[in-house]
């Protein structure tokens, strides 16, 4: 397989898969269960999840991976099996992905605050990161993607860990905008700019925004992420924002309204686009189409 | 006077050091614990509550003002306990079960606390039946659920009906909010009100505490 950031020097498009915790909830897992417990006594749900995506068109499949960091599974008491939950989620794509598609390492923010306003200090967010990615690489994975952060300081911590790990493993690097009154901020109060320049100073190799949004939203954020970077630009678009129906989150973006806004991030020069919560193979299958009628 | 002014700057800047030395300074000066409560901290809280909510600053800044808003309060705490003062009405506060996303409900038990309310936060992950416990046992007059996952909402129509069941709505307030909650949401399941962010959640329970 030729390497990922060939494919984006040369102004390739790629197509990443989309939701991973809604597509496990629709496979038995249970509210407050958390989704990387199936790593270890239900691979074959997520070997099945990446098939799908992989038949709806996706080159990039990302692991199960999201909250496997120590810190984050410490919250459920399962940092013990860090080692394993990781390892297991890489086997688990790569065994369906057979070289056909890149497998990409999902990392997560911690839930966690750095001090001085939270209580972790920075060597040790580094460290965590470190060891989660370092887990993941060796079990195979062809990209980092630190994702849905919303602190540009942790962030740059993870984006330090994949670097500690590994000088030339592509690193991808997404953060997640509220739409407040005086344009796109995270929760931390970290603008586009600050974003798209600061994750490109930490290392990243592409950048961009996942989650918390819309398409259309989407289509703005990539917009304003352009004028800040030369980096290939990533967007992975929830499918709306969740209306609960009869006691079931349902979200309101079809695979063709998505497919056909995506049009926006096309003609913006986009390079990766995938989905985020919500999103499903049919919403992938539909993006899929979308960027190849445009390549014509 | 200056002082109180000095402390809400100081606790503006989340200067923690700096709040505990003027509380301590106000104290040994005679001035009333209520006094410095209200018009030093509270003042203070009010400022980065109101600055917040137009996204003049975010949660960082926040962070830090609570933190010092908490380094003065624990200066305050043991006089309001000695001489009884009656404090706001309680809160009890939590994360409903299943969801372990905590920012946004810590972030309302810090703009409640800095409105001066007794808050009992329960943390995250929390039972439905908890809620109720809890409320009973603290004698809470609100019960303030927050979710940010929309599969985790329908906990909070449990905790609702759970009141109902043992006739303590109505006596004990409800209050939720979160990302995917709404007004419309809140009306569906018989929660008292919905907080769209932390400032107005406290609105809110100042509104449900003062009207019964």
């Amino acid at each position: 397989m030729r390497k990922l950031l060939e494919r984006l020097a040369a102004g390739d498009l790629l197509v990443a898969d989309g939701a991973m915790g809604t597509m496990l909830m629709e496979r038995g897992l249970h509210i407050g269960q958390p989704p990387e417990s199936f790593n270890l006594d239900h691979t074959d749900v997520l070997e099945g999840i990446a098939r799908e995506y992989l038949s709806a068109g996706a080159e990039i499949i990302q692991t199960n991976t999201f909250g496997a960091s120590r810190l984050k599974l410490s919250q459920y008491s399962l940092e013990k099996q860090v080692e394993e939950i990781n390892k297991n989620a890489v086997l688990a794509v790569k065994k369906a992905a057979t070289e056909r598609a890149y497998v990409s390492g999902s990392c997560g923010p911690t839930g966690k605050f750095i001090k001085p306003y939270g209580e972790i200090e920075p060597q040790e967010m580094v460290d965590v990161f470190r060891e989660q990615i370092g887990i993941l690489v060796d079990a195979g994975v062809d990209i980092i993607c630190i994702e849905t952060m919303i602190d540009l300081q942790e962030a740059t911590y993870a984006i330090k860990g994949a670097r500690r790990v590994s000088s030339s493993i592509p690193v991808m690097a997404t953060m997640t905008f509220e739409n407040t009154p005086k344009g796109f901020y995270t929760v931390m109060g970290v603008g586009i700019e600050e974003a798209a320049k600061g994750l490109e100073i930490a290392g990243a190799d592409v950048v961009g925004s996942n989650c918390g949004n819309g398409i259309e939203n989407m289509v703005l954020i990539a917009k304003e992420f352009m004028q800040y970077t030369r980096l290939p630009v990533i967007i992975q678009s929830n499918a709306g924002k969740p209306e609960l129906i009869r006691d079931k989150a349902v979200y309101p973006e079809t695979p063709d309204f998505m497919a056909e806004k995506a049009g926006g991030l096309i003609s913006l020069g986009v390079s990766i686009i995938g989905g985020c919560c919500g999103t499903t193979p049919a919403h992938i299958r539909a993006l899929r189409k979308a960027v190849d009628s445009c390549r014509g | 006077m200056d002082l109180l002014q000095d402390i809400s700057v100081a606790l503006q800047d989340g200067n923690c050091e700096k709040v505990e030395a003027l509380v301590r300074q106000l104290l040994s000066a005679k001035v009333l614990p209520k006094d410095v409560l209200d018009k030093g901290l509270i003042a203070g809280m009010n400022v980065i509550g109101e600055k917040y909510k137009n996204h003049e600053i975010f949660l960082p800044e926040v962070l830090l003002a609570a933190k010092a808003m908490y380094k003065g309060m624990d200066v305050l705490r043991p006089l309001f306990l000695k001489d009884e003062i009656p404090t706001l009405c309680k809160v009890v506060i939590g994360t409903v079960q299943g969801d372990i996303h905590d920012i946004g409900k810590n972030l309302v038990a810090i703009m409640l606390r800095g409105a001066g309310f007794d808050v009992v936060d329960l943390g995250k992950d929390v039972p439905a039946e908890k809620f109720v416990e809890v409320a009973v046992q603290e004698k809470a007059s609100v019960i303030g659920m927050s979710a940010l996952l929309t599969t985790t909402m329908p906990a909070m129509k449990e905790v609702v009906e759970r009141l109902k069941k043992r006739r303590l709505d109505g006596k004990i307030k409800t209050i939720i909010g979160g990302a995917p909650v709404s007004a419309d949401y809140a009306r569906h399941i018989g929660a008292d009100a919905y907080g769209y962010d932390s400032v107005n959640a406290v609105e809110w329970v100042k509104k449900l505490t003062t009207q019964s």
